[in-house]
C-alpha cells in the first residue's frame, strides 16, 4: 500500500517535472518570438538611431573580425589536411579544392561564425540588457517614453543580421586562402590547378545559401540573446543566468536551424 | 503670481472635474503573494500626493502601475481619461510622455556619464539645440545642488548622488506628471530639505501633478496637499495632512510616533 503510494507519487512527481519543463519551453519559444516581433514592428517607426546601429555594427562586425578570421582561416587549413589524407587514398588529390571550397562556403563558416558570434556578442547582449533589466535602467527608459525594444534590442538585432554576412564572406576568404596555403606549401599541390579546381564547382548559389545562412543565424543569435537578457530576474545570479543560456540555446537553435535550413532552402 | 494663492488653487482644483491620475480597483500579486488589493485613487491635476506605508507595503509597485510598468492582475489607471492599462504600444509612449519618474535606486544608464542621462529625455523628446540642452542639464544639476559632476560616470556616485541625478533626470523635461519613488532617503537632513524645496516649488505651478513616496514623515507634511496610507494592499486612508494627523487609526498614530505595533500582520 504504502509502497505503492511512493511509486505513485513518484510517477506523478516526474510527469510534473516533464509538465514544468515543457511549459518552460513553451514561455521561452514565446518569448523568442515576442522579441522578433515586437523588434520588426518597431524596427520600421521613427526615431531611426543610425549612430547607435553603427556603434553596434562595429561592436558585431569590425570587433569580431579576428576570432571569425582566425577560426575560419584553421578550418580550412584542417580541412586541407584531413581531405588530402583521405583522397589520396586513391588518387583524388585534385579534388582537394574543390572540397574545402565547398565546404566552407555552404556550410563550415556560416556555422563557425555564428557559433563564435553567440558566445561573443550573444553572451554579452544577455548580460548587457540583463544587467540594465535588474538594475531598472529598461523600466527607466519606458519612463522617459523611451521603447526599449526599439532603443536597445532594434540596432543590436539589426546590427547582428546585417554584419554577419559580411563577415561570413571574409571567413570563407580567409579559409579557402589558408586551405590554399597549406596544400601549396605542405602537400606540394600545384598552386595554379589548386586554384582552378577551388572555384570549377563552386556556384554563386552556394556562397549565397551561405550567406542568407548566416543572415537567418546571425537574426536567431542576437534575438535570443536579447530575449534572455530582457526577461532577465533574480539580480546578479540571474544575469549570469541569462548569459550562460544565450550562449547554450543560441547555438543549439543555430545548429538545429542549420539542418532545416540546408534541407528546405538550399 | 496669482498662482501662489491657496484660493486658486482650490478653485483650479474644483474646475477640474476630471483627475490627472485615476486608480480603480488595482490588483496584484507576485507568484502568489498579494501586494496589491483593490486600490483605489484619485489625483487632481495639479495636487502632491504623498503615499507612505510600511517598507513592503507596495509602495513601489503601485508608482511603477502609475507609469504602466506594470501590467496590473485586474484594474485600470487612467491618465486624462486614457486608459495606461489598455493601449497600443505607440500610445502608451504617447500617454508616458506626460511623466517624469525618479527611481528608488537610480536607475541611471551606466553606460553614459552624468551630463548624457540628464540630457537623454532631452535629446528624445525635444529639439533643443545642444547649448539649450548643456544649459538646462546644469539647471537641473544645480536645483539639486550637484556641481562638477557632469562629466562623471554614474558608476563614481554616492547613493545620495545618484538619486539626486535621477531627481534631476526626472524633472529635466519639466512634465505634467512627476513620480518620486523616495527622493530623500539617504540624505543628510539639509540637502534633503534641499529636494523638498524643489518639490515645494514645482507645487506651486497649477500644471504639475505629482506622487511622491517617503519614509520621512517631516518631508511628507512639507509637500504634501494630500497624504495616502497605503496598508495590507489597500489605501487606508487619505487626507490633508492635518486632518492626516490627527486621523484616529492607531496604525496611521503608532506610524506617525515611530512606534513599534505589537499585532503585526505579515
Ligand atoms: N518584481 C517583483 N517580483 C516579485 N515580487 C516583487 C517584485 N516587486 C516587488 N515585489 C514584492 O512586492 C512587495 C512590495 O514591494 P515594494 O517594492 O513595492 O515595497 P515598498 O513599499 O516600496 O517598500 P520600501 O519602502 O522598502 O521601498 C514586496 O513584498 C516585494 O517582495
Ligand atoms: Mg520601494
Amino acid at each position: 500500500m504504502n509502497g505503492e503510494q511512493a511509486r505513485a507519487s513518484g510517477f506523478n512527481g516526474f510527469l510534473e517535472a516533464i509538465g514544468r519543463k515543457s511549459l518552460e519551453l513553451f514561455e521561452e519559444v514565446g518569448r523568442f518570438f515576442y522579441i522578433l516581433h515586437a523588434t520588426i514592428y518597431w524596427t520600421f517607426r521613427r526615431p531611426f538611431d543610425a549612430r547607435e546601429w553603427l556603434r553596434q555594427m562595429v561592436r558585431v562586425g569590425v570587433d569580431s573580425l579576428p576570432v571569425v578570421g582566425l577560426t575560419s582561416m584553421f578550418t580550412g587549413m584542417v580541412m586541407a589536411l584531413q581531405t588530402y589524407r583521405g583522397f589520396e587514398r586513391f588518387h583524388a588529390e585534385g579534388f582537394v579544392a574543390s572540397v574545402v571550397s565547398l565546404s566552407l562556403t555552404r556550410e563550415l563558416a556560416p556555422v563557425l561564425a555564428s557559433l563564435m558570434i553567440a558566445g561573443r556578442v550573444g553572451s554579452s547582449l544577455a548580460a548587457e540588457l540583463g544587467t540594465m533589466r535588474v538594475t531598472e535602467q529598461i523600466d527607466a527608459l519606458y519612463a522617459m517614453a523611451t521603447e526599449p525594444i526599439q532603443y536597445l534590442v532594434v540596432p543590436r538585432v539589426g546590427a547582428t543580421t546585417v554584419m554577419l554576412p559580411p563577415l561570413v564572406a571574409i571567413a570563407n576568404g580567409l579559409g579557402i586562402f589558408g586551405g590554399y596555403a597549406i596544400s601549396v606549401a605542405l602537400m606540394g599541390a600545384n598552386p595554379v590547378t589548386y586554384w582552378e579546381k577551388t572555384f570549377q564547382f563552386l556556384d554563386m548559389n552556394d556562397v549565397s545559401s551561405g550567406l542568407i545562412k548566416a543572415a537567418v543565424f546571425g537574426l536567431i543569435l542576437s534575438v535570443t540573446g536579447c530575449s534572455k537578457g530582457f526577461f532577465t530576474t533574480g539580480g546578479a545570479e540571474g544575469v549570469g543566468r541569462a548569459t550562460t543560456s544565450a550562449v547554450v540555446m543560441g547555438s543549439v537553435v543555430i545548429l538545429v536551424s542549420d539542418f532545416f535550413l540546408t534541407k528546405i532552402l538550399f | 503670481m496669482a498662482a501662489g494663492e491657496p484660493g486658486d488653487r482650490m478653485v483650479a482644483t474644483a474646475a477640474q472635474a476630471r483627475p490627472k491620475i485615476a486608480v480603480i480597483d488595482l490588483w496584484k500579486s507576485f507568484a502568489g503573494h498579494e501586494v496589491l488589493r483593490g486600490i483605489n485613487l484619485e489625483v487632481p491635476a495639479g495636487e502632491s500626493l504623498v503615499i507612505v506605508g510600511g517598507s513592503g507595503a507596495g509602495k513601489s509597485v503601485l508608482l511603477k502601475h502609475l507609469i504602466g510598468l506594470i501590467p496590473p492582475e485586474r484594474g485600470h489607471v487612467i491618465i486624462d481619461g486614457d486608459d495606461l492599462t489598455n493601449c497600443e504600444p505607440a500610445h502608451c509612449l504617447e500617454i508616458r510622455r506626460k511623466f517624469g519618474m525618479s527611481f528608488q535606486e537610480g536607475a541611471l544608464f551606466d553606460s553614459m556619464t552624468v551630463f548624457e542621462n540628464i540630457a537623454f529625455p532631452l535629446r528624445r523628446h525635444t529639439r533643443s539645440s545642444e547649448g539649450e540642452i548643456a544649459a538646462r542639464v546644469r539647471e537641473c544639476l544645480a536645483l539639486v545642488h550637484l556641481d562638477k559632476i557632469e562629466n562623471k560616470a554614474t558608476s563614481e556616485l554616492s547613493g545620495g548622488m545618484r538619486r539626486r541625478v535621477g531627481f534631476a533626470r526626472a524633472i529635466a523635461l519639466q512634465p505634467e506628471i512627476l513620480l518620486f519613488d523616495e527622493p530623500d532617503t539617504g540624505l543628510d537632513p539639509i540637502t534633503s530639505a534641499v529636494i523638498d524645496a524643489v518639490i515645494v516649488e514645482m507645487r506651486e505651478q497649477l500644471d504639475v501633478t505629482m506622487v511622491t513616496i517617503t519614509h520621512n514623515m517631516q518631508s511628507a507634511f512639507r509637500i504634501a496637499d494630500r497624504i495616502a496610507m497605503l496598508r495590507n494592499g489597500q489605501i487606508t486612508a487619505v487626507a490633508q495632512p492635518d486632518v492626516f494627523r490627527s486621523l484616529a487609526d492607531p496604525y496611521i498614530q503608532k506610524f506617525l510616533a515611530g512606534e513599534p505595533l505589537e499585532e503585526e500582520v505579515a
